[in-house]
Order: C-alpha cells, then structure tokens, then sequence
C-alpha cells in the first residue's frame, strides 16, 4: 500500500504550485495580500476538497449506512472509503480501528468516559505534560473528579521540552493511562512520543497522543509509534471543520462500552435490551458529518500525492529561516524553544501586549492567533498572559515570513 | 495604516505608556478586579467612595494598550465626579466604542473619550477598551469582587 503511494507521488514540493491549490490564500485583508500564518488554529482548504464536498452534495447525498437505494450506497462507499484511506495514512492494521468524530476534542472525550470511567479507579493516577491544550486537560480532570483519581502533570524545561527523568519518576503501579501532545500547540515542541510509549508500556501502561498539531506535518505511523489512542481533527490537515479520527488498538476499543447511544451504533434495539453494532460502528451514534468526512478523504489524498521529505524539508526550512530572523529582534522573546520542533513560533515583545501586536499585524495583512492558544497552563509556566503565535503551513513562504519580521518591527515602531 | 493610527491614537500611546493614577489606593474603600479571560488583561481598580462622589480612584495591573489606556483615561475622568456623571460618561463611552454615537457629540464634549472613537472599526477591541468600564460600575454597585468580560 505504502509503494502505491509513493508511485502517486506526482512532483517535487513546489511551495508556488502548491498555493495555487489554495483559493483563499489568493486575497486582500486590508488592501494587503494575506498573509496566514494561523494555520495551528485551522489550516486553509485546497480546491479540490472544496469541490469534492461540493460534488457530493450536488450528486450523492444520502444517509450512510441504511437505504438500498442508489445514492445511499454511493454515499455509503465512499464514506467508508474514507476510513480505508484513513487506515492508510495512520498505517494502522485495521479499519476497524479508526472511529469518525468531531475532532481531537471529542476522540480525548470520548477515551476518557469510555476507556476512562472503566479502567481509572479512586487513587489511581492520569499523566498528562505541562504542554497539553485544554482539550487533553479537561477530559482527565473530569474523569479523576468523578473517580476521586489525580491527574499528574509531568513538567517541561524552559525551552519547553518534556522532562524525561520526571516522565519516569512518575511512571507508576497507580498510573492508568498517559496521555501527551504528539506536538505542541503552543511552543510547537515535538515530544518524543515513541520512546514515552515504550517507556509507559513496560509498566503496561495505554497512551492516548494527541494528534491535532502533528499529522499536517509529520507522518504518523500509529504501529510503529505503537500509541494506544491517537486523535486528530480534519481542520488542522486541509479538511473541514466538524470531523475527526480517533484511532485505538482494536483490543482496547473491543472492551470499550459505547459511547453516545443512538442509531447507528446498534445492531438490534428493543425496549427491554439493545445488542451494540460491531466495531467501528459502535462507537459512531447518529449521522456523522459525512460531506466532512469525504473531505477529509480528499485532504487526505491531496497530501499524499505530496513529496513528504520536500514538504517537511520546506517546513523546516521556513522554522528555521522565522526563527532566525526574529532572534535579530532585541525586545523579542521566542517562548518554545524546543530542539525538535514544527512550525509554530510562538513569542512575546518586552513591553507589548500580544494584542497589540496582532492589531497591528492584521492591518498589515498577518493573520496570527494572540492569546493563551487553549493552553493556560502553559502561559502561566512561563509567566506570561499570553503571546503572539506564528504557526505555517506547507503552503507558506519565506517572503511571507519576511512580511511578519517587517510587520513586528512596525509594531514595536509605534509603541517602542 | 489610517485605521491603525486612528485606533492608536497619540493619546492612547501616551496613556499606554505612561499610565495616570496607576497606583494602589491605600485609603479605597472599594476594591475591584476585572479580568478578560480571552486575552489575560487584568488590573484592580481601587475607588474611594464617599457617598455619591468618587474622591479618588487608582488602578493598578496589566493589559493591551488599549484597556491600559482606557483605565487610565477613565480614572483621570471620573476623579472627583459623582456616581451619576460617571455613569453619563460611561453611557457615551460605551456608544463610542460601539459605533452608535454617530456624530451626535463634538470632539469638544467628548473631551479625552474622543480618542478611543477608533476602537468601533476593531470589534474584538471593544472588550478591551470596556473592560476597566465595567470594573467601575461593578464596583459603585458594589456588586461582585471580580468582573469578567466573558
């Protein structure tokens, strides 16, 4: 399978070519070219999911999974096509495997009342990192609040890396279940989450990875990292808003009990007992958003027909050139400074409030995320209120981080 | 850049910098904090209340520039006036910064407040000019401790 998608493989990265794919990037904010570097919040869409999302609403809606007739099963094949490219992308052994939600939020949310509310008992122990979103907080202290357990936080060095020694100092029998950010939000650290699952998992310990910030730019092989859980959104990765994966090891998610009942997930309903679908269905209530879910297939298949190492050599090469750029800037502050990194800088100018710095990028075009990016933990690590985030995407440019570095000194022009 | 310089007036940016009666008001009979929760701007506001006129008024915190500048202006505002003028001005503030006044006072009559006219073109600016507003008129009701724009 993996050689078929290398054979697709049909151009080297070409950052040019690769933004005609993107409609909305061709625009004025404020009489100047956009310039989005948000993309950590939610990443611009290519044309052809666009159209595929179009087509299907044009030419084949239907609900999944029910009718007989013509356009159902249409509806039908391609939505679980979908889950077989999925399988694919995340290289797990089964389709059975990835279950449709709304996004990361809800896969963690779904882990946590599902897998949670079975195995986590009073006493015992939740190990999440001092990076996580809010979505990888909240689940857990709701779950140990209801089971009377402790959510443990493993603490980060200044340059926001993940302590390892503490990792396994707090790696114990009491430990039910580790979760971590594949990648940082917010410092845009990428956490050594293959040598964490290994070290979890000679205690027998399950870890759930927090997806969201990894799969645009990285490619996650979910048997080689050997995660228990990994949850993604389609927003993040060029698809639309409203779907999202979960994945779990079929062992697990096998003696999981449902999660939303409705219809869908049943196999035969009476009003004295109801018998639960098979897996993955089971975990998957009502009518999914399945426009979303066919224009993640079609995200997906965008970003395969891409050249990964052109790609992630172009990233690297856009963090690297930002990165450098902005240390020239004397009241700068670079929060994150991580060795492996993807494409986020997040920053602070001595003196400036986040605020104000986006004001003044947005007239400048610059689309940046001010603010505590659903990571108030984080901010309060590093004693700040909040600051200003630069994250890229494939299609970005240097010029454009040029834009950004002219943009911030007119900031600090005016209020310097 | 005119939206920008319009939003950042010299006034502003002086204000910002150089904030008046930002100090802790050991004498305050009243003390309360506003918090925007989106943003982290957060600052205390100390009033000395006596019966209907506000002696004095202090703040003291941190923020953007504009809910700086705002607590700033408010307070060199509102010094020595009574809780029913304050209130006036916070009415026309509040229609300033939202758009709704449309040229129905002078720059004359808006005195300081004129500078912050800008703040309509930026809506997700408004909270953060209203915010230390808000923590005034919480705190002449004497309603809450903590007043949160969210």
């Amino acid at each position: 399978m993996h050689s078929e998608t290398l054979d697709t493989v049909d151009r080297k990265f070409d950052v040019l070519r690769v933004r005609r794919d993107f409609p909305a990037l061709d625009q004025l904010v404020h009489g100047k070219p956009l310039v989005y570097l948000d993309n950590a919040a939610t990443s611009q869409k290519p044309l052809v999911v666009l159209e595929t999302i179009d087509r299907y609403y044009r030419t084949e809606n239907a609900n999944i999974h029910r009718g007989v007739h013509y356009l159902s099963e249409q509806a039908t094949e391609e939505y679980e096509g979908v889950r077989e490219k999925v399988r694919r992308f995340l290289n797990a052994s089964s389709r059975k495997e990835i279950i449709f939600v709304r996004g990361a939020t809800e896969g963690i949310n779904l882990v946590a009342s599902t897998f949670g509310r079975m195995k986590v008992r009073a006493g015992d122990e939740i190990l999440i990192s001092a990076m996580e979103h809010h979505s990888n907080i909240v689940p857990w202290q709701l779950l140990c609040e209801e089971k009377g357990a402790k959510l443990k936080v493993i603490p980060m060095s200044d340059q926001g890396e993940i302590t390892l020694d503490e990792y396994h100092r707090m790696l114990t029998e009491r430990t039910k279940l580790v979760g971590i950010a594949h990648v940082s939000n917010a410092l845009g650290t990428i956490n050594p989450v293959k040598q964490m699952v290994a070290d979890a998992h000679r205690r027998s310990i399950p870890v759930l990875l927090d997806g969201a910030q990894a799969v645009p730019h990285v490619r996650v092989d979910v048997q080689e990292l050997d995660c228990d859980f990994y949850v993604f959104s389609g927003h993040k990765m060029f698809a639309p808003t409203g779907v999202g994966i979960l994945y779990g090891k079929e062992t697990f998610l096998e003696e999981m009990p449902p999660y939303q009942g409705g219809g869908d997930m049943i196999k035969s309903v009476t009003f004295e007992r109801t018998i639960f679908n098979d897996l993955p269905y089971r975990f998957e209530a009502g009518t999914p958003h399945i426009a979303g879910g066919i224009g993640l297939g079609a995200a997906i298949e965008y970003l395969e027909r891409l050249d990964w190492q052109g790609l992630w050599e172009h990233e690297r090469d856009l963090l690297d050139y930002a990165t450098e750029a902005l240390s020239t800037i004397k009241k700068l502050r670079i929060i994150g400074t991580a060795r492996e990194k993807a494409g986020v800088i997040s920053f602070v100018i001595e003196g400036i409030h986040p605020h104000d710095v986006g004001t003044v990028l947005d007239q400048e075009g610059i689309a940046v995320r001010t603010g505590h990016h659903c990571a108030q933990p984080v901010m309060q690590r590093f004693n700040i209120p909040a600051t200003a985030r630069a994250s890229f995407a494939l299609y970005n440019t240097r010029e454009e981080v040029d834009k950004l570095v002219a943009g911030v000194h007119k900031v600090i022009e005016i209020f310097g | 850049m005119s939206e920008l310089r319009a939003l950042y007036q010299e006034i502003i940016l002086d204000h910002n910098k150089n904030p008046r009666n930002f100090k802790r008001l050991e004498d305050a009979n009243r003390t309360v904090e506003g918090y925007n929760p989106l943003c982290g701007d957060h600052y205390t506001l100390f009033l000395k209340v006596e019966g209907d006129i506000i002696r004095d008024i202090a703040f003291q915190g941190s923020g953007c520039a504009i809910s700086k500048a705002s607590a700033s202006v408010m307070t060199s505002m509102v010094k020595g006036k009574t809780k029913e003028e304050a209130e006036n001005l916070f009415q026309i503030f509040h229609k300033l910064v939202t758009g709704e006044l449309a040229g129905n006072m002078s720059l004359d009559e808006l005195g300081k407040l004129a500078a912050f006219a800008g703040v309509s073109e930026f809506p997700a600016r408004v909270k953060c000019a209203s915010l230390p507003w808000h923590t005034m008129r919480s705190a002449l009701e004497a309603k809450s401790k903590t007043v949160s724009t969210e």
